[in-house]
């Protein structure tokens, strides 16, 4: 939390008052991803079906998809694991998740107010994270065998297929996270998609979305008195 | 193709239907190993060679006959060796030329994602075709022979052709003409078969080979190479010869039911996200209370 000079606002302030969110860093890290994936994305899915192969085409044929992708992940994996240095913390799931996730129904529903406090970021966004963070490893070591599937002796084949099936598998079930992620924070909850953006998000939107994470940041009201 | 070209198709002032019209011609074509009848010299290697305009590889010696352990993207076609001591104790010296065996149902064309980069011929051949060959080595992961091989240099895959380009003019693959002792045959699949039992029933009735027999596995719908082996009970024996090959259960499952079921996820998924945009609308932020106090109270109880 280093953007800009945050100032702790008054009790009086307006709630239009921006409060950082995301650090420079954690922003150029989440879009460095991002890229990462949406080029893994559109090869991955190129080599998965011929209904799709045409989607090398647009990204230079596919002879040279299947040399980036590889490195490409390697890009994805670090910004990952970069992520995950920053945020395990804040990802580190509480009783308070435990009660969120109980009540999900309540957040699809968009009954925040009825939901257990939020910290920093919520049972979905923690879920998000960790599936994405195992997937990227479960990624790493099966795609090592589909990078230099060559390499393998003939009887360690039962090697490329077990790989074939765990890459393939494991990226579908990354494609399922990433469509939520796109659709929440760039549809759904207004705010924040601009907060990855600029840094910042309104008190408002803090108080209604996260809102022990709020008063992390602001103070809390009753220990003023 | 030549075969189908001379079929004919009209005739002038002739009654009636054309004779030979319609007739079932059998276009398929095999190549015949005989094991049995194989000495090993290693000619039908150079001629792949030669063919094919490669050179002769290094050789790396292991203790016996066998020059190197197996094919490569360069060098589609090799003698495998194996010393086998047979339970007379007698000592067999077992040959087999390994390439593509051409499957009826590839595995290597099931497991390719790149648009035209394998093609199966109507006479059965399966070729790469390298220009769109993207050098992912799903091919090889495919194939239950052992045989696409990955060029570094080229970035692509390799394989025996069956001698494409020759036997589409009508010539023999060139492996076939160079055998000196005439355990390579080439003709229909029909003609080989049949030259195949007869010969196996020769080894069993005459020779006491009770389990000779013909290698034309049905696990991949029979293959465009098939092989005369002394026991067709021990295929393994023969440079690792699989006894019952198909394509890998992994590729099959996930080039179907894996691929539908993501796909049909990946749909519901959207169809589900445009339901929920249109029946339940964005998250929208809303005002804090004067001073917070409400909310704080009803966070301490939360806490």
């Amino acid at each position: 939390m280093t953007t800009g000079a945050a100032t702790r606002p008054q009790a009086t302030s307006p709630e239009e008052e921006l409060i950082p969110r995301y650090s420079f860093l954690e922003r150029i890290n989440h879009w460095l991803g991002a890229l990462a994936y949406t080029y893994l994305l559109i090869t991955g899915l190129a080599f998965w079906s011929p209904y799709l192969f045409w989607l090398v085409i647009v990204v230079g044929g596919g002879t040279v998809a299947r040399e980036w992708h590889p490195w490409i992940g390697l890009l994805f994996a670090a910004s990952i694991i970069r992520t995950f240095y920053e945020w395990r913390s804040d990802m580190r799931i509480t009783d308070d998740d435990r009660a969120w996730g109980r009540s999900i129904r309540d957040y699809i529903e968009n009954r925040d107010d009825r939901l257990p406090p939020v910290g920093r970021f919520n049972f979905g966004q923690k879920l998000f994270f960790w599936g994405i963070f195992y997937s990227v490893i479960l990624l790493l070591l099966s795609g090592v065998f589909l990078w230099y599937t060559q390499m393998l002796p003939w009887s360690y084949r039962f090697v490329r297929y077990a790989a074939i099936l765990i890459h393939s598998s494991v990226a579908l079930m990354t494609i399922g996270l990433f469509m939520i992620h796109v659709y929440m924070s760039a549809i759904l909850e207004e705010g924040s998609l601009g907060s990855m953006i600029h840094g910042y998000v309104t008190r408002a939107w803090a108080w209604t979305f996260h809102r022990s994470w709020y008063y992390q940041v602001v103070g809390k009201p009753g220990s003023k008195q | 193709m030549s075969q189908a070209s001379t079929e004919i198709v009209r005739i002038s002032g002739h009654v009636g239907s054309v004779p030979g019209a319609g007739l079932n011609r059998e276009l398929t074509v095999c190549k015949l190993v005989d094991t049995t009848t194989c000495i090993g010299c290693k000619a039908c290697e150079v001629a792949c060679l030669e063919w094919n305009g490669y050179t002769f590889k290094e050789t790396t010696f292991d203790n016996t006959y066998q020059t190197m352990p197996e094919t490569a993207w360069n060098y589609w076609n090799l003698i495998k060796f194996n010393e086998h001591e047979t339970e007379d104790g007698n000592l067999m010296l077992l040959m087999r030329k390994d390439q593509c065996m051409h499957c009826a149902d590839p595995g290597c064309l099931a497991a390719c994602p790149s648009d035209g980069a394998i093609v199966q011929f109507a006479n059965g051949i399966v070729d790469f075709q390298e220009a769109n060959c993207i050098g992912c080595g799903y091919c090889i992961t495919g194939c239950p022979f052992n045989i696409p091989k990955f060029s570094p240099e080229a970035r692509k895959v390799f394989k025996c052709t069956l001698c494409n380009d020759r036997v589409s003019q009508g010539l023999e693959p060139a492996c076939i003409k160079a055998c000196p002792t005439g355990c390579l045959h080439f003709g229909t699949k029909a003609e080989m078969t049949d030259l195949a039992e007869k010969r196996a029933k020769q080894l069993r009735d005459s020779s006491g080979y009770r389990d000779a027999g013909v290698y034309d596995p049905i696990g991949v719908g029979g293959t465009h190479v098939i092989y005369v082996l002394h026991d067709t009970k021990h295929p393994e024996l023969y440079g690792g010869l699989p006894r019952d090959p198909h394509i890998p259960l992994a590729v099959r499952f996930w080039k179907s039911p894996l691929k539908w079921l993501g796909n049909l996820a990946i749909l519901g998924g959207i169809f589900g996200m445009a339901l929920h945009y249109m029946l339940v609308g964005t998250k929208k932020e809303v005002p804090i209370p004067p001073d917070g106090q409400e909310s704080a109270e009803k966070q301490e109880k939360h806490v």
